[in-house]
């Protein structure tokens, strides 16, 4: 398992991986913001967290693609399905995820505080967004991983997975932009909705997994 | 250990491809699967490995493994769960990831794999790529490709081996090497179904003619 997570972070890492592609476009939404808002810079600090959310959002759905058509392409995924005796395909999935996490979503969540300094916002409330994104981000990975293995067949799926995934992606946006607001807001609490978040996650790596191993068992052809 | 197939049939995308396949085979025997374009050789093969569901008839592994030495057995129980576990799936992709160096993919396979057998270089040196373990597999010739997917068979132990035109883009030389190969696992117990349209030098291999 541990030489899977190597493999999928060394791929990332090196030529045409698309771990920078992520930040990028993450850079580039939070970027334009401002323009189209204006310098309002109340308002600016105010929305600060829920677009540094709705970026890493879609800059997590992104690369989604990837994560098992690669693999299906050059023929590894077969040999992955096969080995189900040895390790469960669902912790392989998982291992897939975790290693896709930290090679391309992890970026993310530690450029959302550079990033936020273009949001005029402050730090406290910087800090707790990049806290609810390293704790929120996994969720999404793990929901992706389904979306992905029901469309590992499809050559362009990349847009079928966002709108497969988006919905399910909601709770963990709502929860995640909740608790960043509560670090700030005073009456709102941080802890709660930041412990659901926790758990949607804990959920997911369950959920996601065993329905992205279903998947794929059954995509083969 | 004995694969028996009887009455199989499989399917694709809901038409019938084969049907009515039967075939037993003992440790050390090969079965060389011959026949037209689309007379279902590479559907049968991925029937076994268990990718494509069987659409009738079945196919199952029975007893042991007799390489004591590589495969733990306990007290008659067998040592595979599962065609999938017991076998080798070479097919018409290698597998092999071409941003990574051709060691560092065998390397990789052999730590998820298990059952270590031959050694990165031993394996490399076996098909004839010593000393080139350090180059991106993207680098390679479509022959080289193919015998970089060969030493995968040889860096992890697996009893029953699966090859779909295992010999597609090799040279005279690198197919004679390979002959040898197949011809060593039969004789150490291990079994081969392979598909293919060229001969692929198995001295007592069985035969199954498909699609007539």
């Amino acid at each position: 398992m541990l030489a899977l997570f190597l493999r999928d972070i060394r791929l990332n890492i090196r030529a045409g991986g698309g771990a920078l592609t992520g930040v990028i476009f993450f850079l580039a939404v939070i970027a334009t913001i401002p323009f189209g808002v204006g310098p309002d810079l109340k308002l600016l600090a105010r929305i600060g967290p829920a677009i540094l959310w709705i970026g890493a959002l879609l800059s997590c759905l992104l690369g989604l693609d990837r994560l098992f058509q690669a693999d299906r392409e050059d023929g590894s995924l077969d040999l992955l399905v096969l080995g189900n005796d040895r390790h469960m395909l669902a912790l392989t999935v998982l291992t897939k995820c975790l290693a896709h996490w930290a090679g391309s979503v992890l970026p993310l969540v530690v450029a959302a505080p550079l990033l936020g300094l273009f949001m005029n916002m402050e730090p406290i409330s910087i800090g707790a967004t990049a806290l609810t994104l390293l704790v929120g981000t996994p969720a999404i990975t793990f929901i992706g991983a389904a979306g992905a293995a029901v469309a590992v067949a499809l050559p362009r799926g990349g847009l079928l997975i966002s709108v497969l995934v988006l919905p399910l992606t909601i709770p963990v946006l709502i929860f995640g932009v909740s608790a960043s607001y509560g670090a700030t807001a005073n009456p709102d609490p941080f802890l709660q909705p930041f412990l659901i978040l926790a758990a949607l996650t804990l959920f997911l790596a369950v959920l996601g997994p065993v329905s992205a191993a279903l998947a794929l068992r059954h995509g083969t052809d | 250990m004995r694969l028996i197939a009887e009455n199989l049939g499989g399917e694709r995308g809901g038409d019938t491809v084969f049907s009515g396949i039967g075939f037993a085979l003992e440790d050390g025997q090969a079965l060389v699967v011959t026949g037209p374009n689309g007379a279902g050789k590479s559907t049968l093969l991925r029937v076994i490995a268990g990718l494509l569901p069987v659409a009738e008839g079945s196919v199952r592994i029975e007893g042991v493994v007799k390489i004591e030495d590589v495969v733990e057995i306990e007290d008659g129980g067998e040592a595979f769960p599962s065609i999938a576990a017991a076998c080798h799936y070479l097919g018409h992709q290698n597998a092999m990831k071409p941003a990574l160096g051709v060691a560092e993919n065998l390397r990789f396979w052999r730590d998820f794999n298990g059952d270590g057998h031959a050694g990165v270089e031993e394996a490399l040196e076996t098909v004839g790529l010593g000393g080139i373990g350090h180059l991106p597999f993207g680098y390679l010739s479509t022959g080289q490709r193919r015998r970089a997917a060969i030493a995968k068979l040889l860096v992890s132990h697996r009893p029953l081996w699966l090859l779909d035109e295992p010999t597609a883009g090799l040279d005279k030389a690198s197919e004679r090497r390979f002959a040898q190969l197949m011809g060593k696992h039969c004789r150490e117990g291990g079994i081969i179904v392979a598909a293919t349209h060229l001969p692929l030098g198995l001295d007592e291999a069985k035969e199954l003619r498909m699609g007539q």
